[in-house]
């Protein structure tokens, strides 16, 4: 029963499922993809505060949320492989920090174009936005962490350190709203039972959150082969995949 | 001869800071520069008084920021380098001991240093004296949070070539926390508002590094070591 579960940390194998699942995510990213943005930007009913400018929440949401959610994978996966020292754990590790950095700048531009009309500027010095942009700041650390040392394996031991010791900033990106006094609007999805959205605007935008999700998985099938086939070079298995 | 893990730590602070006494040009380097900073902004701001009075605070902890990062590189390289730390890594002692020691020392010859020069320089931006008592206690918090985040990334990048310009990377993002709270305490003692919040926030950040940060940097040590 916990065959397919040992397989995970099998480089070959991976190699594998990441191939088959990846077209998979990529078609469903598209399918619920397509409906938040065409829904949420054509259908849903303007804001009444904000009119038709809030829109930009369709991206920047979900694509704020993803940094985080990136962000924890990376060092989830980081911390696996410093315990149990599974390699796949790096693997994943590697291939999350540069999509994570990705959704970060996405959620740092459209967050400052959306603030642009609302608070009458690109940037302020907000709590919710300066944590923002230290995450941005510590997938640079990890990546360049990765990149600094000569041996492979011990750059990628410093590296998911370095993303474990960053964990302390996920969760004050998420109560930074709650905790300060913000210019950032609070949370108006992550209300259980009763958000403050209504439906008509609220199922584009979850939509698109799952889409984000799927379009990361398949992100990360695409650049997990990559990786794998990276490190794994000079295994046999290899030469027979690439000769094929 | 089996030592306790308290007379390890006494030890390798005394030995720190023999060290650190024997090559004084080393040790008042930091502060130099932290005087050179400060002294440069008053000049770059045309000595505008008003204006330096409102930045100061700011102008303050970055200097101790920049200051305490530049002499956190060295913090394990010369035990690295001429294999001392292999053989404290070998003595028996668990690794967060030592890099506790380390560190704490650090701070002594560093962090309490930075807080003795700080009126000095707190006159010469204009804070007015009844914000020293703050300013100080902050700066003192402050500086101990930071050797301990520079210790981690220290033990990140001790087996780098050129790792210094990678710390800054590592560490400067998870000090912002603490240059807002920081500059935040002496900006409301200087306006005469009660400073404690902030106070309060920089004790609760310098306990979380002071209890976690010793097996962080620990472990860091021992990848580089490896």
């Amino acid at each position: 029963m916990w065959t397919w579960f040992y397989k995970l940390a099998s480089p070959p194998h991976v190699y594998a499922l990441a191939g088959t699942l990846a077209p998979w995510f990529l078609g469903l990213a598209a399918l619920t993809i397509g409906y938040g943005v065409i829904d949420g930007l054509a259908f849903a009913p303007p804001d009444y505060q904000q009119g038709d400018a809030f829109r930009i929440i369709y991206v920047h949401a979900p694509a704020a949320w993803m940094s985080t959610f990136v962000y924890t994978i990376m060092a989830v996966a980081g911390a696996i492989a410093l315990i149990w020292r599974i390699k796949m754990g790096h693997i994943v590790a590697a291939a999350c920090a540069p999509i994570g950095t990705s959704f970060t700048v996405l959620a740092l531009v459209t967050g400052s174009l959306w603030g642009k009309p609302m608070w009458g500027t690109y940037w302020a010095w907000d709590p919710r936005l300066t944590s923002e942009l230290i995450l941005l700041f510590l997938y640079f650390g990890t990546m360049s962490l990765r990149g600094g040392f000569e041996d492979a394996a011990q750059g990628d031991r410093a590296a998911a350190l370095l993303a474990v010791v960053g964990v302390v900033n996920v969760p004050i990106i998420h109560y930074s709203v709650v905790w300060w006094n913000s210019l950032h609007q609070g949370a108006t999805v992550a209300k259980l039972g009763k958000p403050a959205m209504d439906p008509s605007m609220l199922w584009p935008l979850l939509s698109n959150l799952l889409g984000f999700m799927l379009f990361f998985g398949a992100v990360l099938c695409i650049r997990l082969r990559g990786e794998i086939l990276n490190r794994e070079r000079q295994a046999t298995w290899v030469r027979r995949v690439v000769s094929l | 001869m089996s030592v306790g893990a308290w007379e390890a730590f006494w030890l390798i602070v005394r030995r720190e800071l023999r060290i650190s006494f024997r090559r004084p040009a080393e040790l008042l380097q930091p502060l130099m520069f932290f005087l050179i900073v400060t002294t440069l902004f008053p000049l770059g701001l045309n000595l505008q008084l008003a204006l330096l009075r409102d930045m100061a605070p700011g102008v303050l902890w970055v200097a101790a920021l920049l200051s305490s990062l530049l002499s956190l590189d060295a913090l394990f390289k010369s035990d690295a380098d001429d294999g001392t730390l292999e053989q404290l890594a070998l003595c028996g002692q668990p690794l967060s001991v030592i890099v506790t020691a380390k560190t704490f020392a650090h701070w002594l010859v560093t962090g309490v240093a930075l807080v003795l020069v700080a009126p000095l320089v707190a006159m010469a931006l204009n804070i007015p004296g009844f914000a020293f008592a703050t300013m100080m206690l902050s700066l003192g918090m402050g500086t101990l949070t930071l050797s301990w985040l520079g210790a981690i990334g220290a033990g990140l990048t001790v087996g780098l070539r050129r790792g210094n310009v990678l710390l800054s990377l590592i560490v400067l993002p998870l000090a912002i926390p603490l240059l807002i709270f920081g500059a935040a305490a002496t900006d409301r003692a200087i306006a005469q508002i009660d400073a404690t919040g902030a106070l309060y926030f920089l004790a609760a950040l310098c306990v979380l590094t002071c209890t976690l940060a010793p097996f962080a940097a620990g472990a860091a040590l021992r990848i580089t070591l490896e």
